[in-house]
């Protein structure tokens, strides 16, 4: 048996998930529409492939991985391209995104899939592979796995941590997943287990799923593999990476650190469960389970397409006719869903149907009585009730001093606060204040940079310009004293030119101005200078406007970033890059 | 509709917490009842009264919402300590001013609910004891059985208030027969063995209210409402340089028992030291804040000039906490054993 450690902190909450444990999986029925944002991932936003009109085949590729930490999107099933568009995402903000928007055939017509036994092929490959089979961490960071894949070259991989945990109330999608497909689960860990070589393998998963553990282990057992399924106590959130981590091997990792940096790699059960299809069936991830489940009649989990629009897909459950909203996520860390038509994408394990009888508003905010039960739930042993105070007072530094980024808005402070403080949206706002003033800081120093650069570029062209024009002055001098030598054949006079052709570019190269030593380029000279001034004091002027306002080419649609991009390329392409360029 | 993470939260309330803190006292109060009748039931109302109508003189000046604000029941958490801290037969206006200096100064004039440095009863009472020593230094003799409305006529001045009423408390008499019989042959132990004010271990009568605040400050424990570290540091503090001290001269000074539940040092260390808003924050500062309020309360009350330490030393710590938990701050998740 496995000595288990401990965290500090956490809560229980009422888990509510037998309600939506008591009938297997099903199936959810094609939608009408499928709406399948191209962003689904941490990372680069994945080019479309694809445009209005155009047959789609289920599994084909209609967005490309945009760099290394980026990971391609697929049609879910077959149909027609109806439009390429921004709409409304399954974002806290409601803000808009591209996406591809498919009306199904209903064949379900498949593109080629081609099995491949990972053994037979470099990790490379299967890494390779794997992104472009748009496998991304599917317990919510949706962080692409193939960039999680690859072992440090300093720290020895010594144990690879499996997230079972699924400690958010409501959700039971991963332990329907381990209960009904446990035997892929296990070979996408062995899949993992072998591209990492770690010295051991642990499966974490709170003891409230003790079927899930059994069927687990079961499958380990009968794999032949030596994976230590682990039942670890049940307290929310056991099942963030960092508390999984520190359960069972004792290791915390800190903000500023990656766990591989520790010698731990940690993935979710779905996300093996993925990758092992995606490798040895040759289907990209097309859909995922979601529990519906809250202000429903009928609790379950769906085996749902990426792209099912929410309100589609929450009828499914019947919905409670006071269903005022669609939470994404479990009730601790999850949100209301801005706009219902949103689509399910990689990252949605559950939704859950909000009633004002199922979570009560919460009632007013009282004062902070630093009564400290915040410290005492926080999973990370933080301040919280000493970071409101300088989030409240917008005093970031000090939000800062007490580690503000180490918070991973888990909520257990706000669980637990009997003022009703709403901790968590203060740290946020805190962490997004920061971020802004960070960037607002680089893009007044890029401003900054490209102003000085100008000036010392102007500086060395006008200096430039005087040594040339001091050459051809001397150049001149020394032709009408040749001339003169040959005319007159005196020999006194040509002596003084090259001396004056080696001192005047020596002299001209500071200033500019006081190299001048024949008359006649002396007026050209001055204009030039009062020019560079002139446009030393636009350029001036524009790189504060600049600084204060911002800039159009940030947040932009992808519709015209892409545009964007598409120029440039085309202009790279015409014209040679300008060698004054910086 | 505007709501925010998460949807979940646990039943739990500013006055639920203060409620529990009041119910704690209930078995402490009983015990004082028993003892000295039901004149401390009186002092009670009067403090909630005055609290309640100085809160919401203050909150109707600050502009703040009555009902949210009257409800949490701090103010009568702040009543019923003042309550229990003065003579349970002074004049009802000396338990109003400190009432409302409490909520008035101490608390509201420094931002209200939250927002106090100091511990508003104990500033209560350090003001009263300051002003009217006398009045705060009255307290009802043993043995002296008096009626409910013989009671009420002393506290709202229909009945004289006479000397023989009152006498010392069990710490200033031992204090005062220490001094008296500096030159002549008296020593601690018999003086609690003989004198008809000591009881089994401490002031007769008064030892089992400190019991009952013991019994309350427990379960409030288990409650999770206080933490172990403030109570158990007071009290270890105060029993230890008590103990050294009597070890060293047992003649001379009281044992450990007697301290711990003489005076008001149970009520100190579950019920006054513990107050979340003027106390340390941080694990450590907790047991730095506690173990130093128990030491200047029996420096106070054995050396000093007044019967009793405890509000003097909380108030004293309360100065200190931002130093403490400033040094005090514990190490977060993943930064343990790194400067």
């Amino acid at each position: 048996m496995l000595d288990l450690f401990k965290f500090k902190g956490g809560v229980k909450p009422p888990s509510n998930k037998t309600q939506s444990v008591g009938k297997p999986i099903a199936l959810a029925p094609l939608p009408s529409r499928l709406i399948v944002p191209l962003h689904q991932s941490i990372g680069g936003t994945p080019r479309p492939l694809v445009q209005v009109g155009d047959r789609v085949l289920k599994g084909q590729m209609i967005g490309e991985a945009d760099g290394w930490i980026s990971a391609a999107v697929h049609a879910p099933t077959s149909g027609t391209v109806v439009a390429v568009e921004m709409h409304p995402q399954p974002h806290p903000s409601g803000l808009t995104a591209l996406c591809v928007v498919i009306e199904p055939d209903g064949q379900e017509t498949w593109i080629e899939r081609q099995p491949l036994d990972y053994r037979s092929l470099a990790p490379e490959a299967v890494r390779e592979r794997l992104q472009q089979a748009g496998v991304v961490g599917l317990g919510g960071a949706v962080f692409p796995t193939h960039g999680k894949l690859s072992a440090s070259r300093t720290v020895p991989m010594e144990e690879l941590v499996i997230n079972g945990a699924e400690c958010e109330p409501y959700i039971t999608c991963d332990d329907l997943l381990m209960r009904e497909r446990a035997e892929e689960v296990v070979r996408g860990i062995g899949l993992f287990r072998d591209l990492l070589q770690p010295k051991k393998v642990l499966i974490g998963i709170e003891d409230n799923k003790p079927e899930a553990v059994a069927a687990l282990a079961a499958a380990v057992r009968a794999a032949g593999e030596d994976f230590a399924v682990v039942a670890v106590p049940t307290r929310y959130p056991a099942g963030g990476a960092k508390q999984l981590i520190r359960v069972l091997t004792g290791k915390e990792v800190p903000a500023a650190k990656r766990s591989t940096d520790l010698g731990v790699q940690c993935f979710n059960v779905a996300t093996a469960y993925t990758a092992w299809r995606a490798i040895a069936h040759g289907e990209p991830l097309l859909s995922r389970l979601v529990t519906l489940t809250g202000n429903v009649h009928e609790p379950r989990n769906y085996e749902v397409l990426i792209g099912t629009p929410m309100d589609e897909l929450l009828a499914l459950a019947q919905p409670n006719p006071d269903t005022d909203g669609i939470i994404m996520g479990g009730p601790m860390m999850g949100f209301l869903v801005p706009d219902r038509r949103a689509p399910v994408v990689k990252a949605t394990n559950c939704l859950i149907a909000h009633s004002p009888r199922l979570f009560p508003p919460a009632p007013p905010e009282m004062p902070c009585i630093r009564c400290g039960e915040c410290a005492r739930a926080c999973p990370h042993e933080l301040q919280p009730f000493e970071m409101y105070w300088f989030a409240r007072a917008k005093n970031f530094g000090k939000t800062q001093e007490y580690n503000i980024f180490d918070c991973i808005e888990c909520g257990c402070c706000s669980y637990v606060c009997p003022s009703r403080i709403p901790l968590v949206q203060y740290f946020r706002f805190a962490k997004s204040e920061i971020w802004a003033r960070e960037r607002d800081k680089n893009a007044a120093d890029g401003a900054k940079e490209r102003f000085e650069f100008k000036q010392l570029r102007d500086e060395r062209e006008k200096a430039e310009k005087a040594e040339k024009l001091a050459k051809a002055a001397a150049a001149q001098a020394a032709k009408k004293a040749a001339e003169a030598a040959a005319a007159e054949a005196a020999a006194v006079s040509a002596e003084a030119a090259p001396l004056a052709a080696d001192t005047a570019p020596a002299g001209a190269a500071p200033t500019g101005t006081t190299a001048s030593p024949p008359a006649a380029p002396a007026p050209t000279d001055a204009e030039a200078a009062k020019r560079a001034t002139i446009e030393a004091a636009m350029e001036r002027a524009r790189a504060q406007r600049a600084a204060a306002q911002p800039r159009n080419t940030e947040a932009l649609s992808p519709a015209r970033q892409a545009e964007i991009s598409a120029i440039e390329a085309r202009r790279e392409a015409a014209a040679p890059p300008d060698e004054n360029a910086p | 509709m505007f709501s925010t993470p998460p949807y979940l939260l646990k039943d739990a309330s500013v006055s639920r917490v203060m409620t529990q803190v009041c119910l704690a006292l209930l078995p402490g109060i009983a015990a004082y009842a028993w003892l000295v009748g039901p004149a401390i039931l009186i002092q009670l109302a009067v403090a909630s009264l005055a609290a309640l109508l100085a809160e919401a003189l203050m909150l109707q000046i600050r502009g703040k919402p009555l009902a949210p604000f009257l409800a949490d029941g701090s103010a009568v958490v702040t009543a019923w300590l003042i309550a229990l801290t003065f003579p349970p037969l002074a004049p009802w206006w000396l338990v109003a001013t400190g009432v409302f200096f409490a909520i008035v100064v101490a608390k509201h004039l420094y931002g209200g609910l939250g927002q106090n440095p100091f511990n508003p009863a104990m500033v209560a009472f350090a003001v009263c004891i300051v002003s009217f020593p006398a009045l705060m230094s009255q307290w009802p003799n043993q043995g002296l059985h008096l009626t409910l409305v013989q009671q009420a006529d002393i506290i709202f001045g229909f009945a004289p208030r006479v000397d023989a009423l009152t006498s010392a408390t069990p710490l200033d008499a031992l204090k005062t027969a220490l001094k008296l019989g500096a030159e002549s042959s008296v020593d601690v132990p018999s003086l609690l063995a003989n004198q008809d004010i000591y009881g089994n271990f401490a002031g007769r009568g008064w030892e089992w209210v400190a019991l009952g605040y013991f019994a309350g400050g427990l379960w409030l424990w288990l409650c999770g409402i206080i933490t172990w570290q403030v109570p158990a540091a007071f009290l270890a503090a105060l029993a230890a340089i008590s103990g050294a001290l009597w070890l060293y001269a047992p003649q001379s000074f009281a044992n450990p028992l007697f301290h711990l539940f003489s005076g008001g040092a149970m009520l100190g260390a579950f019920f006054i030291a513990t107050d979340p808003v003027s106390g340390s924050t941080t694990p450590r500062g907790k047991l730095i804040f506690g173990a130093g309020a128990g030491l200047l309360a029996y420096v106070i009350r054995v050396f000093g000039g007044y019967p009793d330490g405890v509000a003097f030393a909380v108030l004293i710590m309360n100065i200190c906490v931002p130093v403490i938990d400033l040094f005090t701050q514990p190490r977060i998740f993943g930064m343990k054993g790194k400067s």
